[in-house]
């Protein structure tokens, strides 16, 4: 699983970089295996290879544990995400049928251990600006610690709405709630079903989580040198790269369950085909939602860092906190 | 067997960040022994089967309390400690005192009380129950705590606050 | 294998009592704040445990308020000590001593 994530994260750095270059009118890595699907070969053997300056006078322990702490948290989350349904592996002649659910764990409370790994996540970055030393770095972690805390608030209460619809905290039961069809043609995904208004709240809280365009003030190369990253090289930076795209990755996992369905859609084919259709499908949801990610980017210019903290705090906040009395009037009078 | 390894092997890491809070001089390892000890904190909960309070404690304490702490110390650049006169004295008299008063304690709470066995995850505390319990019977004491975190966020704002920024009023800015 | 509950409540006490000593010892103003956030938890740890025994969930629902109180009180202690320091420019509570600079 650990290498199925790092293989996600390292490609998708590689569709950051073609989808960025092409909206920018230009090719983006060609040359390094067909249509440069292996530049992200060649960047990791770079990172490896790459020398690391020994700073002599940052913090040691806190310097080489953050990145640390942050990959490590970004990783973790992914250990609650279930990919498909149940998968039938074996034969089913009288003992019953053998199968498996495509999840590591499956919690009861598994929303509220993403966020519980989410809100860890804070520290890689604060610990990492502050033992570098330099002012640079410190600013840079202390706005970007103060931007993912506040907007962590608008990203739980965003989801309280979809808790409330399914009635449960575990990721499997949010998505079963959400089979079916309404209407008819509809699917009764939580897009369509009534948390539209939650599904905007989400994306632009986790955009402003995961440090991301147009609210990566911290990290602007134009801005802040590097913001928190400024005195890293080689391996390290490395695996703050990779925390962020895993980041990334994990946040677009959950708005595929949460709001778009998780595994479900159109079933056909063969038995066989039939079995994987629903991680196809999750696969392709994830897809879209990374590709949304860098779209986004690329088009958006950035946001001042008071118009920020304002804008989570002023318009988001409220809007959730609305989206959840909304809901659970809803819910309750139709029940 | 499990239920005790598991246990100790928390408790440990807990006794440990507990100490290494009283042993280093500058607050910042002190801030990150207390996480490590929020966080085995987290894992004893799950062992006692309350799985929705050790969730709560990763993401509030942990996760932002601590946050705060860590903010606050990078803020003001707190140094390593000095030790001044006072905190002799306090090392003197109330290090053994303190120590005393626990050892009494222990002993009390492991050879006189008449407590029971507990399985491992003894009672699970899901979601539903508690809130169950939280809108029902601790309805009062629920929206007294709010109005208290409201009280808190308005006295935090306007004391961290610069006092010429108090008085000049919001900014009229885009 | 059951633990007995006193394992337990004695790690609770230990957690108490060394928040205890880094009230007492301590001289800088936000590790005192931490022994006393580490005072709080040992009482959480407390609470659910005796839930446990009882089989009351009363307990756990309490260890919320008392985590709510802890943040209320850990806001409003730290945001008292960014206005002390702006004023006094030390953090060590035994220079912290006459009412007027």
């Amino acid at each position: 699983m650990i290498g199925v994530l790092l293989t996600a994260v390292a490609y998708s750095v590689w569709l950051e970089r073609k989808v960025s270059a092409h909206i920018q009118n230009r090719w983006g890595p060609t040359r390094v295996g067909p249509f440069g699907l292996l530049q992200p070969l060649a960047d990791g053997i770079k990172f490896i290879l790459k020398e690391e300056l020994t700073e002599p006078h940052v913090y040691r322990p806190l310097f080489i544990a953050a990145p640390i702490i942050a990959l490590v948290f970004a990783i973790t989350s992914i250990s609650v995400i279930p990919f498909g349904n149940w998968v039938k592996i074996g034969p089913v002649d009288g003992i019953g049928p053998w199968g498996t659910f495509l999840q590591i764990t499956d919690l009861n409370i598994g929303l509220l251990v993403v966020l519980g790994i989410t809100s860890m996540g804070v520290y890689g970055v604060a610990l990492a600006g502050w033992s570098s030393n330099n002012k640079y770095s410190l600013l840079g972690a202390m706005r970007a610690s103060a931007q993912m805390v506040s907007y962590e608030v608008s990203l739980g209460l965003s989801l309280v709405g979809v808790v409330i619809m399914a009635g449960s905290l575990s990721l499997r039961e949010i998505v079963d709630a959400q089979g079916g069809v309404f209407w008819g043609f509809i699917p009764r995904w939580n897009i369509f079903h009534g948390q539209t208004l939650a599904f905007f709240i989400y994306l632009i809280s986790a955009y402003a989580e995961t440090n991301r365009t147009p609210f990566d003030l911290p990290e602007a190369e134009s801005e802040l040198v590097a913001g928190y990253h400024t005195e890293y090289s080689a391996m390290k930076f490395a695996m703050f790269f990779m925390a962020e795209y895993a980041n990334m990755v994990t946040v677009a996992c959950l708005a595929t369950l949460l709001f778009l369905g998780g595994w479900h859609g159109p079933i056909f084919g063969p038995p066989l085909l039939q079995a994987a259709m629903p991680v196809v499908w999750f696969c392709l949801k994830v897809f879209f939602f990374m590709f949304l990610y860098v779209w986004v980017r690329w088009t958006l210019p950035r946001f001042r860092y008071d118009q920020l903290m304002a804008f989570g705090w002023k318009i988001l906040l409220p809007l959730a906190v609305a989206n959840i009395v909304v809901t659970a009037l809803v819910v309750a009078w139709s029940a | 067997m499990f239920h005790l390894i598991l246990f100790l092997f928390f408790g440990a890491i807990c006794v440990a960040g507990a100490v290494n809070l009283l042993v280093q001089s500058h607050p910042i390892n002190s801030a990150l022994s207390l996480i490590a000890v929020m966080a085995s904190l987290a894992a004893e909960y799950l062992l006692l089967g309350a799985e929705f309070v050790a969730a709560v404690q990763v993401i509030v304490y942990a996760g932002a309390i601590m946050v705060l702490f860590v903010i606050t110390i990078m803020l003001l650049n707190a140094g390593t400690e000095e030790r001044t006169k006072g905190s002799r004295i306090a090392i003197l008299i109330g290090v053994p005192g303190v120590t005393i008063g626990g050892v009494l304690v222990a002993w009390t709470l492991l050879y006189r009380s008449n407590t029971r066995e507990v399985p491992i995850g003894a009672l699970k505390g899901d979601p539903s129950a508690i809130a169950r319990l939280l809108f029902h019977q601790f309805l009062l004491p629920f929206e007294v705590t709010s109005v208290l975190i409201l009280i808190a966020i308005m006295g935090a704002v306007v004391l961290a606050s610069r006092p010429e920024a108090v008085a000049r009023g919001p900014r009229k800015d885009g | 294998m059951d633990i007995p509950l006193s394992c337990y409540l004695v790690l609770s006490g230990i957690l108490f009592v060394c928040g205890v000593l880094g009230f007492l010892i301590k001289r800088n103003i936000i590790t005192i704040f931490m022994s006393i956030e580490l005072m709080l938890n040992g009482v959480n740890l407390s609470f659910v445990a005796f839930a446990a025994q009882w089989h009351a969930l009363s307990g756990q629902v309490f260890v919320f308020f008392v985590m709510v109180v802890a943040a209320a009180e850990a806001a409003v202690g730290l945001a008292i000590i960014i206005a002390v320091y702006r004023t006094r420019e030390t953090l060590n509570v035994d220079r912290v001593n006459l009412l007027k600079l």
